[in-house]
């Protein structure tokens, strides 16, 4: 059989009809080596068997028929050969030798398929419906007319072509000629294996249909027709021209930008925006991309696409999407409705994909393992965004408000998103959350402009006021303290027992003042005990001073007084009513008028006279009632300070909101206009 | 759980009317128009008494026999408007008003796309989506 079949290298003993024999020939060149003329490539005869879209076992069945893995290559017969058992295998037929010599329909490969049928006006073209969910039916009708051009051009084609395939995959070379070649090339190649011949069909004629047409060429044939690319991509948008990417050979999804794709949005972006990490605005991107003259429609629809994060703005990542969608519509795809996973990965695995290109490494033919890879490195891109899109959700998450936020909150969170996406990605894996997206979508994001700014406004603006006050509580507050907390140094332990449960509003005072009522008290007790009251004057008189002191200190603060008062009144307590007489006067003065409530109750504290020795017990139980009524009466004083203090704010708080009220009045005829 | 959602801008002109296609539209949309007086009538009252306090949230315009309406007003005067049925299981308030926020967060991604002129009518599929969302619940 295989002798037979070598011998039949010409078509002679197998019967190929003249279509077989044109068709096979086309594949022929195509899987033309470079190095070996009349070998064939491995891996382009692989490609092109994954196209035909039999299972491996069978492929690998076809490849032992033929007598290419007995030979160990494959020659032309031997590709014949196996053409023809490919296309036994697809009408259903047992992969046997004599199964070649039976009248079969040409071998299918998926995409493969229009070609023949254009060219050979066979029957309805199946190729078409594969792709027809790619394109609409406008493209689809152009592709004939290149196709009929490309069954003239056919003969020149093959020539074209081996030269085409001399450099098999290198990386192209286009770049240079990119900007004016192709905008339909790029996601052309990605599509999923249409005929490199299309493609070359397409290519060299120079419709400005062939730009919607899809010229997907498998991404496995793809590379090469660029250079002869005359200028089928005219100028429309000489902008978008994305550059010729090299073959995506992994992987030939159209959502997948490629290295070169990448690195033409980026002069892009740097065009628009000179820092990458940066955003352009929504105005901008407009302008930028209403040059491409799509539909506006459509345009708004990519926006929606590709601004992830909605902020009214493109960020590096984004503005790659946007692009890429942009050049796969010129090039006929239908707008996806949600964003492609791949198109979010793509232009991060792409730079994986190159050095893992699948085949070529195994001596014959592989044909399980190419589709698989990039799986595994998607799951793990996809585990690697499950941190940061949990993280930059829960950033979202926690700026979540039901209105919208301030431009700056907002900014700063999505500021926060890209950094964290950049930081990982931009040289090399741009991460975004789209799994997160629908998550993202559903939880209020932060908005750009908020539509309830006034309300935000008013609020913050009042939140400032009221601040001011309170340092001055504090700083009084602070002084009367640390000079309590001097006067309580010489203080005994009894005082911890004197200590009363504090009021539930200003602990601090009373047991600022209690501690410090108790020092004096207790040194007045003591002093009482033990000598006369001019010992209390002399104690008294320095607490006065010492109590002066944090009024010269915080001049001008309500509280100074106060705390001088509370000084005063303990004072005055504490000691002989007679001694305290000459002070009061002076203490007086400091006093503002709302306090002067608070002289009442300690001038009318009685004072007990010192008890005389041989009634102690007596007069101390007296001391330690009175003490307590002074104590609860200080506190006393101390709250209703305060609540005049307070009563005070709350009428400037008042003021603010009905003068801010008053300008709201006014600007609201003007906003209703 | 909406029979019809609508949208208008601050002139009141409607910028986006669905509703369940299975019952007279038109009935739907005469309702609408008649609930932007309602709606026009809480947005004064409330503002001259409070000022910047306005509550977003207008609540049950009003009833009829079949269908309730609700009101929403933006800060930028665009209203949102919700007819429900009434045969539905009566609504809880913070559902109709989780509708309206989302209605409101897809209206700012509408606004945020530099193609949209404010004051188009709304042609975005993620604004339909959101809405057919709401609406296919009644079923």
């Amino acid at each position: 059989m295989d002798q037979e079949s070598a011998a039949a290298s010409g078509g002679s003993l197998i019967a190929l009809s003249e279509h077989e024999q044109r068709y096979y020939s086309g594949l022929h060149a195509l899987c033309q080596a470079a190095d070996a003329p009349g070998k064939l490539s491995s891996g382009k005869v692989a490609e092109l068997f994954k196209a035909s879209q039999l299972p491996p076992e069978s492929l690998h069945k076809v490849t032992e028929v033929c007598g290419a893995k007995h030979l160990g290559y494959f020659g032309t017969p031997q590709f014949y050969i196996a053409l023809k058992l490919l296309a036994a295998a697809q009408s259903g037929l047992p992969i046997r030798p004599e199964s070649v010599t039976a009248n079969l329909p040409l071998p299918r490969f998926a995409g493969l398929k229009t070609e023949p049928e254009m060219r050979y006006a066979a029957a309805a073209p199946p190729g078409a419906d594969a792709l027809g969910a790619l394109c609409g039916s406008a493209p689809g009708s152009v592709s004939w007319t290149p196709a009929d051009r490309s069954a003239f051009r056919h003969p020149e084609t093959n020539a074209d072509k081996k030269e085409l395939w001399s450099p098999p995959r290198s990386p192209c070379s286009s770049p240079p000629r990119s900007p004016l070649t192709h905008r339909s090339y790029p996601y052309t190649k990605q599509r999923n294996g249409v005929d490199p011949q299309i493609t070359y069909e397409s290519m060299h004629s120079p419709q400005p249909m062939a730009q919607l047409e899809q010229h997907s060429s498998p991404s496995h044939y793809a590379t090469n027709p660029t250079p002869e690319h005359p200028a089928v991509l005219q100028a429309s948008s000489a902008e978008r021209l994305s550059q010729q990417g090299t073959a995506d050979y992994s992987d030939d999804d159209p959502w997948r930008i490629t290295a070169e794709q990448l690195e033409y949005y980026t002069n892009q972006f740097k065009s628009l925006q000179p820092d990458l990490g940066a955003l352009i605005l929504g105005a901008v991107v407009k302008n930028f991309f209403t040059k491409s003259k799509l539909p506006i429609p459509e345009l708004s629809h990519i926006w929606e696409l590709s601004d992830v994060d909605r902020d009214g703005a493109l960020t590096f990542t984004e503005f790659c999407i946007a692009f890429h969608l942009i050049v796969a519509r010129k090039n006929g795809y239908p707008l996806p409705e949600s964003l492609p996973p791949t198109l979010q990965l793509g232009f991060v695995q792409h730079e994986e994909d190159i050095p893992d290109t699948p085949e070529s490494s195994e001596p014959l033919i592989v044909f399980e393992d190419a589709e698989p890879r990039p799986c595994p490195m998607e799951r793990s891109l996809a585990e690697r965004l499950q941190p940061s899109s949990s993280t930059s959700t829960s950033k979202q998450e926690l700026e979540e408000k039901f209105l919208k936020e301030d431009l700056g909150v907002k900014n700063s969170s999505s500021s926060q998103d890209k950094q964290t996406l950049q930081q990982g990605a931009f040289p090399e894996r741009p991460e975004l959350p789209h799994d997160c997206d629908p998550q993202m979508k559903t939880k209020t994001r932060p908005r750009s402009y908020s539509s309830t700014s006034i309300e935000d406004a008013m609020k913050k603006a009042e939140e400032p006021p009221t601040p001011p006050p309170r340092p001055q509580k504090s700083h009084s507050r602070a002084s009367s303290l640390d000079l309590n907390k001097l006067l309580q140094q010489g203080a005994s332990g009894v005082k911890s027992g004197w200590l009363l449960p504090p009021p539930a509003l200003p602990p601090r005072p009373s047991a600022s003042q209690v501690p410090h009522f108790l020092s004096a008290s207790e040194k007045a007790s003591q002093n009482k005990v033990q000598q006369p009251n001019f010992a209390d004057f002399s104690h008294f008189r320095e607490e006065e001073e010492s109590g002066v002191k944090p009024e010269d200190q915080a001049p001008g603060s309500r509280f100074g007084p106060s705390t001088e008062d509370l000084n005063s009144s303990k004072q005055d307590v504490s000691g002989a009513s007679h001694s305290q007489v000459p002070q009061k006067p002076i203490r007086r003065k400091y006093l503002p008028e709302s306090q002067n409530l608070e002289i009442g109750p300690p001038p009318a504290m009685p004072f007990p006279p010192p008890a005389k020795p041989s009634q102690k017990l007596l007069s101390r139980q007296k001391r330690e009632i009175q003490m307590a009524i002074r104590k609860n009466r200080e506190t006393n004083a101390v709250l209703t300070r305060l609540n005049s203090e307070l009563q005070q704010q709350l009428k400037v708080v008042h003021q603010e909101r009905v003068t801010l009220e008053s300008q709201l009045e006014l600007l609201r005829p003007l906003a209703s206009m | 759980m909406a029979v019809c959602i609508a949208a208008f801008a601050k002139e009141n002109y409607p910028l986006y009317i669905r509703s369940v296609p299975t019952q007279n539209e038109l009935k739907f949309h005469y309702t609408v128009h008649t609930s932007l007086d309602v709606v026009e009538e809480k947005i004064s009252a409330v503002g001259k008494s409070l000022g910047d306090q306005r509550e977003l949230y207008l609540g049950l315009l009003y009833p009829t026999e079949d269908y309730k309406v609700y009101g929403y007003v933006t800060n930028s005067k665009v209203k949102f408007v919700i007819v429900v049925d009434s045969s539905n299981t009566s609504l809880r308030d913070n559902e109709i008003r989780s509708m309206f926020r989302k209605l409101h967060n897809s209206f700012t991604d509408v606004m945020c796309n530099p193609f949209y002129n404010p004051g188009d009518p709304i042609q975005s599929k993620a604004f339909n989506g959101i809405v057919s969302g709401m609406m296919v619940q009644t079923g």
